[in-house]
């Protein structure tokens, strides 16, 4: 059944600061950078950052990893004289583009009428994502995991990534594959973190951090922030640029993922899965739409392996085969015809979390909101539908469907 | 890729917390029997121990010595050292416990090269102390 909310709010306005390598942001601090990807997200709305009255965000209640921003903080900082909505998405990264849904939510029940959905991240030495679960204190529910040295979520990943290997055949051949293509979109992003072509001889080179995957299967460790503005279509009318539609989404996930890597428990098939099946599901019943409607799907990219099994969790291609689907080219952007390559649908034509910058999923939104609006970098050509998702992650994760409008 | 031997994490730099669901696990691992959170109402196994049955909502709780042996679902093979960064082979594996069916635990396998440990391989408990008297159980090549 089609969305309630379908088509009636958009994303009018986008904003980023600089990407930097892990740490490297300071003395900048996650209020300046916070403030600074708001203040750019209104400038292209059009609209003066007072006029912002709602928070969507993702990541736990504080909003934010390592350190905090906040509501409050950042009301503060910009001077909003009010503010009438402040919502977040629980769980981890998994909520970035179902924030738009908290955004859209809001907009709908008449309590904002601009809202900003933001993450800031800084990865000081003190405290880094990538050792989060084996830098933090003993608790009894981790008591179940740490001890058997699975630090980081690379580490989880890997695990799933092996079960999904032994079902299925699926080559490490299609990681490269996956970090090669998407690679192959970054040399012409001026601010994007690794921008050379990447060689079969670099990728195989690249050291096992946990094998099967290598570090070049992980994403950057980037610091650095970004915002969208949500806002009601008959305010995004009066906006500078093409609305971006919200015409789908959705968050959540089903108890076989559960509380998922953190807990090992998942049944076949859904061990080697992204846990992305339900929320598939949900997204292509409210928009009725299936994969091969979509012109770019931008996919949360913070493990390569993680792609494929969102392919398939996606319909992209059945489950089970998307290392063939991968290794035919099919997730490529090809810059000639500005389209896909063998009757794929381009995957994260701005480089990802793998090669553009990490934060948090963030990019691919602004990505899908560029796509459009007709204004990417490598623009598909006539894109009317973008896909972008959040997760895989505890649950919930989330998608959301843009729509050209 | 030659990685050489697994082993087990040293146990010195491993520590553990318990809560009241959790702690029953732990005592049994310290007189090395392994055992596994049952429902004491529908029998269903579950792991990590939780309050609540998920399957039927009770709260009584059974704690079985399990047979000890377990098969490789899943494995990582990494060869740093989490807390110093040092080289150090170690195979984190997920396991499916023998008389427990649904429950599984997060351990290293040892008693064999890393290169040889793959999905369906038999192993059994191997018990690991660890800080503040506690004992983990990992596995080893049955």
């Amino acid at each position: 059944m089609a969305w309630a909310n379908q088509d009636k709010t958009a994303i009018v306005g986008i904003g980023a600061t600089d990407y930097y390598v892990r740490g490297k942001s300071w003395p900048r601090t996650i209020n300046d950078m916070a403030a600074e990807a708001i203040m750019n997200a209104c400038a292209d709305a059009g609209i003066s950052h007072k006029q912002i009255d709602g928070f969507a965000y993702y990541s736990t209640a504080g909003a934010g990893y390592l350190d905090k921003f906040d509501t409050a903080s950042l009301m503060e900082t910009l001077g909003m004289p009010h503010i009438s909505y402040s919502a977040t998405l629980t769980s981890g990264g998994g909520g970035c583009p179902g924030a738009i849904g908290l955004a859209t939510a809001g907009l709908m029940n008449e309590d904002c009428t601009y809202t900003v959905t933001l993450m800031a991240l800084q990865q000081l030495p003190q405290h880094r994502l990538g050792v989060v679960f084996g830098a933090s204190a003993p608790s009894p529910e981790n008591s179940f995991l740490q001890p058997s040295g699975l630090v980081g979520p690379g580490h989880l990943m890997s695990m799933l990534t092996r079960r999904h290997m032994h079902l299925y055949g699926t080559q490490p051949e299609a990681f490269k594959e996956i970090v090669q293509a998407t690679r192959a979109n970054t040399h012409n992003r001026p601010k994007a973190v690794r921008r050379n072509p990447l060689s079969d001889e670099e990728y195989w080179g690249s050291p096992m951090l946990a094998d099967p995957l290598r570090r070049l299967d992980f994403c950057l460790e980037t610091d650095g922030a970004v915002a969208v503005i949500t806002t009601t279509m008959d305010r995004a009318k009066d906006c500078r640029h093409k609305p971006a539609v919200v015409h789908a989404c959705a968050h959540g996930g089903q108890r076989e993922w559960g509380r998922a890597f953190a807990w090992m428990g998942m049944p076949d098939p859904h061990f080697a899965s992204s846990g992305h099946k339900f929320t598939a599901d949900r997204i292509w019943a409210q928009s009725g739409l299936t994969a091969k409607d979509v012109d770019v799907a931008l996919i949360y990219d913070h493990f390569s392996p993680m792609v494929l099994m969102q392919l398939e969790d996606y319909g992209f291609c059945e489950k089970g085969e998307g290392s063939d689907y991968v290794l035919s080219g099919k997730i490529r952007y090809d810059a000639a015809t500005q389209g896909g390559v063998n009757g794929g649908v381009p995957v994260n034509t701005h480089g990802g979390n793998l090669n553009e910058a990490y934060i948090i999923g963030m990019t691919h939104i602004v990505e899908g909101v560029e796509q459009v609006r007709g204004t990417a970098i490598n623009q598909v050509k006539d894109a009317e539908f973008a896909l972008v998702s959040g997760g895989p992650a505890s649950l919930p994760v989330s998608s959301l469907i843009l729509r050209s409008a | 890729m030659t990685y050489g031997p697994a082993r087990a994490l040293p146990g010195d730099q491993i520590k553990i917390t318990t809560n009241p669901d959790t702690e029953p696990f732990w005592e049994a691992a310290k007189e090395h029997k392994l055992t596994a959170c049952q429902c004491g109402a529908c029998g269903k196994f579950r792991m990590p121990p939780t309050p609540v049955c998920p399957e039927c909502g009770s709260r009584e709780k059974n704690w079985p010595t399990l047979p000890g042996t377990a098969t490789v679902f899943s494995y990582v093979v990494c060869n740093k050292n989490p807390k110093n960064g040092e080289d150090y082979v170690y195979v984190p594996v997920v396991v499916d416990l023998d008389g427990a069916p649904g429950a599984r635990l997060n351990a290293n396998v040892s008693g064999c090269d890393a290169d040889d440990v793959y999905i369906g391989m038999k192993v059994v408990v191997d018990w690991t102390p660890i800080q503040d008297g506690w004992v983990l159980p990992n596995f080893k090549k049955a």
